[in-house]
């Protein structure tokens, strides 16, 4: 750490250079792993939306044969899987990587080499289960694989085998990057950041990181029943020997509706954001913003039974989940109440974020309140498995999540690429695909009630369904050309944006204090917090007089650990290297990458088992095994950084 | 954690003080504990249920061979393995406490005993020996169990049970490769107080596995029915 004054001349091609595959190989910085979440994840995102244009082509006129009934079927389960598993939740994780260390005054996450391997294993897993749909073996028992239809009773092939071990893979990504951003944001905050001063991404997204913790080995469970009794005959899920057919769907459901809260929570972090910085005030009831998301968060695994009003649990059961479930719009309707309060009296400025940030208060709206209405049971069976069910998720999940992560790329890209995005085309591109995804999936609600059931690869006509599955499909396709003018600007604005500095919205958040993108270090005096709008504080102090503040910040910490690498709140314009600040920073390395890629070998040799192909079964997981416990001691031997 | 440990290693700032592998260690044990808890449950949801034996705490006639089938649970058997497991954890509080204390002067008059509480290896070498016992209680229990007709396929029982104590058993053994390779370090450069949060993490873990064995041999083993 000593090594400041010693490298004065230092130039950037005393390192030698990796070729660029090579530098993503092995790079272990926050930033870099971000966006490569962040591109993965698009491209999956348009995967599962050609899936879904597939899906509408097929459906929207009565007795269409574009599609088999066994291809149609593949086609909405890998669309579902790919929107929760491949999109949505790694849209997320792009965003916890990117902007948790800068949002807390940190210059990594915990443990940089667990966050590379994260995301190798969430690419290579998502290869995995995506791959076989380009040879029409995808799986094809619906997102949620209910046991024992997903058994290999009544799903012989491959096609469940890809779903079981592809899920177990990116679980494992889930949760080791939860364990990773848990600590990050206990940990390594700067001094003066108490957790009432967090900005509410990280916030929302500290919640995610307790649900993921806490949902996500119970789906590994089930997932582990139904590859023991898929690949070695037990008898988790077959009825023949006394199984009980709810078991799946309880242990799925106490993951499955947590999970709900995973993919809306950091768009609605995103939205905090966006809305204050937008309006040019502080966001209203920040610590009940914080308390309700905690609630949400709680109640989410209480209510998991809701999904399961069908199955006859009885009144006693029905009844507590149906009030638990209610109960959960109170923290919600408390947040869409302040965000509303926060535009309230502000000046606002209409960015194409704010745009997306203020259709998801007005989307989420429509897919919370459908929701409250199968809260009921009595009201639910009527619309359980049908189009209506269909609706109420794309608007929570399209009108929430997808609209929030629209809104964190419009406000976050310039920060991460020091350009700004067209806002032309961002409104362009907003209009449309509002004005699709309405008619897309409002006329759902009606072909729900008039009796549509999800699932189905055709339907008869005269049962006053066309005319709304008509308006769904040219909804989709309307959607097509919108992202393709998303997609277009996205990369037209990486190298032709409009040069932005640090802050270009003029926000109150640690992460706009540095240059835009910010170096490696992210920080090169840690800065003391002063409040929960600490540039604000800097900039406008007008806008925090309300909000609680100290005026030094916390300097216990440096008198604590004698480090000299802090500073009061500040801005920094500079960018120099880490080495010229003396700032060890991790070394790249390629081993979190193959520890990945030998579990996913490990996992692939399951596959050859149900053939009785023996041979290459056992030495992909041999060698699988191999591989990977030989990098992970190879990785664990090895320092972190090399300055020593 | 001690505060010299950090100094030691010139560690930077943290919020709590604490070492970030201290809080991650914490976050994963909370993740075990839902994973073991959905193991655990599905094996007392299925208690009961399974259409042929044999059975956990009662004999079974096959009806169609006549042939008996005795309990299968051995529960002096594992009284004895789950004794051994648990003196395995006072060996790790003990290596733990001989990790953080190494280099300090003993007491005058200080007699065997207390020399012995000062080998980090001893210690080490009790608690793998100990978990290595354990895991051959569980080999013979699992044998025993085939020989006697339950197999993993055989009915519910023999699958929620066999994957529950298979689960916890495979934990055992990476608990066991854990501490190897921390007494691998002991004999290659000694452990120093400076390493006792990488041993304090080990012991986490490995109590934490302790702990779900009691939850697993009380409403396993010891609830009949």
């Amino acid at each position: 750490m000593a090594t400041v004054a010693a490298s004065p001349t230092y130039t950037a091609s005393a390192t030698p250079q990796r070729s660029r595959l090579m530098s993503w190989l092995t790079t272990t910085d926050h930033k870099v792993i971000g966006t490569l979440y962040l591109h993965t994840s698009l491209f999956f995102f348009v995967l599962g939306g050609l899936e879904a244009l597939l899906i509408r082509w097929q459906l929207m006129r009565p007795n269409s044969v574009v599609l088999t009934a066994d291809q149609y079927n593949q086609l909405f389960t890998m669309h579902g899987t790919t929107m929760v598993f491949l999109a949505i939740m790694p849209l997320s994780a792009a965003f916890f990587n990117y902007l948790i260390p800068l949002q807390i005054g940190a210059r990594d996450v915990a443990f940089p080499r667990l966050n590379a391997f994260s995301y190798w294993i969430f690419l290579l897993g998502g290869v995995f289960i995506t791959l076989p749909i380009f040879f029409w073996v995808a799986p094809d028992g619906g997102w949620f694989g209910y046991a024992p239809l997903s058994g290999r009773t009544y799903s012989p092939g491959p096609n469940m085998d890809f779903w079981v071990l592809g899920l177990q893979i990116l679980g494992i990504s889930s949760l080791a990057a939860s364990f990773n951003f848990a600590t990050t944001i206990i940990n390594m905050r700067a001094p003066g950041m108490n957790l009432m001063r967090m900005p509410m991404f990280t916030w929302m997204s500290f919640v995610t990181q307790f649900l993921i913790i806490l949902s996500f080995p119970v789906i590994t469970i089930a997932l582990v029943f139904l590859q023991f009794d898929r690949f070695f005959g037990t008898t988790f899920y077959q009825i023949s020997a006394g199984a009980d057919p709810l078991l799946w769907q309880h242990l799925f459901w106490i993951f499955g509706h947590p999970e709900v809260y995973i993919l809306i929570l950091p768009a609605f972090g995103l939205v905090s954001e966006v809305l204050p910085t937008n309006s040019r005030k502080p966001l209203f009831g920040y610590p009940v913003m914080a308390y309700s998301g905690i609630l949400i968060g709680f109640l989410g695994f209480g209510v998991w039974a809701h999904h399961m009003f069908s199955v006859g649990m009885g009144p006693i059961a029905d009844t507590v989940f149906g009030l638990t479930t209610m109960l959960i719009a109170i923290p919600t309707g408390v947040k869409i109440f302040n965000w509303i309060f926060t535009m309230w009296g502000g000046s606002i400025r209409f960015t194409a974020a704010m745009k997306f940030a203020i259709a998801l208060i007005a989307m989420f709206v429509i897919g919370g309140i459908s929701g409250i209405t199968h809260a009921s049971p009595p009201s639910d069976l009527q619309q359980t498995d049908t189009y209506y069910i269909v609706a109420h998720f794309h608007y929570v999940l399209f009108g929430g999540a997808i609209l929030g992560i629209f809104a964190g790329i419009y406000h976050y890209f310039p920060k991460m690429y020091g350009r700004t995005m067209n806002e032309t085309l961002g409104t362009w591109h907003f209009w449309l695909n509002f004005i699709a995804m309405n008619l897309t999936f409002f006329p759902m609600h009606f072909a729900g009630m008039l009796g549509m059931p999800r699932r189905i690869y055709t339907y008869d006509a005269g049962q006053g369904w066309e005319l709304f599955n008509m308006m769904s499909t040219m909804g989709a396709f309307l959607l097509a050309p919108a992202t393709l003018i998303f997609i277009y600007n996205f990369f037209r604005s990486k190298k032709h944006g409009e040069p932005c500095g640090p802050n270009p919205w003029d926000a109150p958040t640690l992460e706009w204090s540095i240059p835009s993108p910010p170096p490696e270090y992210n920080f090169a005096k840690i800065p003391m917090v002063t409040s929960r709008y600490p540039l604000w504080d800097l900039t406008h102090p007008e806008r925090t007089a309300e909000i609680p503040h100290t005026q030094t910040g916390w300097t216990e910490a440096t008198q604590q650990t004698g480090e000299h690498d802090m500073a009061p709140m500040h801005i920094e314009t500079e960018t120099r290297t880490a080495k010229e600040l003396g700032i060890p920073m991790p070394s790249s390395t390629i081993k979190p990458f193959f520890v990945a890629l030998g579990i996913v070998l490990m996992f692939s040799g399951l596959l050859f088992l149900p053939k009785g192909m023996k041979v290459p079964a056992f030495a992909l997981m041999f060698g699988g095994t191999a591989m990977w416990v030989g990098y992970l001691y190879a990785w664990l031997t090895t320092p972190l950084e090399d300055h020593h | 954690m001690s505060a010299s440990a950090d100094a030691a290693h010139g560690h930077h700032y943290t919020t709590t003080g604490l070492d970030n592998r201290k809080i991650a260690i914490w976050a994963f044990i909370g993740s075990e504990c839902m994973l073991f808890a959905s193991l655990i449950s599905t094996y007392l949801i299925y208690k009961g249920k399974s259409i042929v034996g044999p059975f956990p705490h009662t004999p079974w006639t096959d009806p169609s061979s006549g042939k008996v089938f005795p309990a299968i649970l051995n529960i002096p058997v594992t009284s004895a393995s789950t004794f051994v497991l648990l003196m395995s954890s006072l060996a790790m509080v003990l290596a733990l406490s001989a990790v953080e204390n190494r280099g300090k002067p003993l007491p005058p008059g200080a007699g065997a005993w207390d020399k012995a509480l000062t080998s980090s290896k001893l210690w080490l070498w009790m608690t793998c020996l100990l978990g290595a016992g354990f895991l051959a209680f569980q080999a013979y229990e699992f044998t025993s169990f085939v020989h006697e007709g339950l197999t993993i396929r055989r009915n519910l029982f023999g699958s929620s049970f066999f994957t529950l104590t298979g689960f916890h058993g495979a934990h055992v053994t990476a608990g066991v490769i854990w501490l190897g390779s921390l007494l691998a370090i002991d004999y290659k450069r000694g452990l120093q107080p400076s390493d006792a949060l990488a041993v304090d993490l080990a012991a986490l873990y490995w109590h934490f596995v302790d702990v779900v064995w009691i939850a697993i041999f009380t409403l396993l083993y010891l609830i009949p029915g």
